[in-house]
């Protein structure tokens, strides 16, 4: 082989480069989300359940929403009846934020966890969190 | 030693009925509930044939206007912008800009400077929808032109075909210039369109317009199918205009001077 130790060190740096990504990050697992559905309108709430089965509305919301805003918007059904037989407002201002009114621990927990980037915000308004009081009281002791 | 072909193609066999049987059994349990739920209308909503609208100028000043254009925006997130990049869903014009068509070289004086309030027509014949390359904007069946901001993207061919100048553009994000969030009701992004939806979402909820709300009377709204609406007979006690009638697009907001 000519030059065969310019090329077993070219192959060994071009290994070490294209594997990066895996040896930089070993041991370094991302932390597991960890959604929180501890707002205060949730724990008044004396049967604390969402519109349908825990289960169901983690691996359906996202087409729950998409199906919610083409029958509100474009058929003018604003009523939904679950299968628990409760009725609900199909709006995501109006009725999901309304219990869950913590968007940073409740949705961006999950969504930032599996990259997804749902453009629901660019014109919902998300509610007001008490963090950014938090934040403000700090800046002022500080 | 081992198995025949006999045995083979039983054991199979048995696999691909146990297979097949048990894949269905599983979809069977695991239907989703979604499929027992119903979606509805809100019974306490609004309806009508055709929704249609009474602008009595007579009973107008400007500070009527001004107050129906503030509580409009308001409800609606309407930013105040302030430039010609201006998001607008109600308005006042005068009359010379308003009624172009009208050629009458003398016109009263009280007719000449007062504001008349503008908004969009909800046209039975919409320009708007006929050129609109998605479906954003519609007519539904109750005659009110809808916008459906999920869709646009932001051509504005709308606003070129509209006649009436009802359509804004939204230049940039709208969220700085919108002073006082009502978080009962979106904002738009950058890049789509919106104009006045009749209230839409306030009609769902069985409440009447927010300009009518607010009007004292001087708005008239309500059914134009329905002979016997409130609408219907102001219209027919008072002799009324429309916006740029000659374009064919059959406006359903009718202004008595």
């Amino acid at each position: 082989m000519y030059d065969g130790g310019k090329i077993i060190t070219g192959l060994v740096v071009f290994v070490g480069l294209v594997t990066f990504p895996l040896w930089s990050n070993v041991g370094k697992a991302a932390k597991k989300p960890d959604p929180k559905i501890d707002t205060p309108v949730i724990q008044q709430l004396a049967e604390k359940k969402c519109i349908e089965p825990k289960a169901f509305m983690q691996a359906e919301h996202m087409k729950i929403l998409n199906d919610w805003r083409d029958s509100v918007v474009r058929d003018g059904n604003g009523i939904y009846v679950s299968s628990s037989g409760k009725s609900f407002n199909m709006s995501l201002q109006k009725e999901c934020m309304n219990c869950h009114s913590n968007k940073k621990k409740f949705c961006d927990e999950c969504h930032n966890y599996a990259d997804v980037k749902p453009y629901c915000w660019t014109c919902h308004i998300e509610p007001k969190e008490k963090e950014k009081v938090a934040w403000a009281s700090i800046e002022e002791n500080s | 030693m081992g198995i025949n072909r006999r045995e083979f193609l039983k054991i199979a066999g048995v696999s691909v009925v146990a297979g097949l049987g048990g894949a269905s059994a599983i979809d069977l349990l695991r239907r989703a509930p979604v499929e027992a739920s119903q979606v509805s209308p809100n019974p306490k909503a609004l309806t009508a044939k055709r929704w249609a609208m009474v602008v009595d100028t007579r009973k107008l000043t400007g500070a009527d206007c001004k107050r129906m254009i503030e509580a409009c925006h308001r409800i609606h997130n309407v930013p105040d912008i302030g430039t010609k990049q201006e998001v607008k869903w109600i308005w006042t014009e005068e009359y010379k800009h308003a009624f172009p068509d009208d050629m009458n070289k003398f016109v009263s004086d009280e007719v000449k400077h007062k504001p008349f309030l503008m908004l969009c027509n909800h046209c039975d014949q919409p320009a708007c929808v006929r050129v609109c390359p998605t479906k954003a904007t519609y007519k539904r069946a109750d005659g009110i032109v809808m916008m459906d901001m999920h869709r646009c993207i932001g051509c504005r061919f709308c606003m070129a075909a509209c006649p009436f100048g009802a359509r804004s553009f939204n230049f940039g994000d709208p969220r700085p210039y919108v002073k006082e969030e009502n978080p009962k009701y979106p904002t738009r992004m950058r890049g789509v369109v919106e104009k006045c939806t009749f209230c839409t979402e306030r009609l769902a909820e069985g409440l009447m317009p927010a300009c009518v709300e607010v009007s004292n009377g001087a708005l008239v709204f309500g059914d134009l199918d329905d002979p016997n609406s409130e609408v219907r007979q102001v219209l027919r006690s008072n002799y009324s205009i429309r916006r740029k009638p000659n374009l064919g697009t059959q406006p359903c907001v009718y202004y008595i001077v």
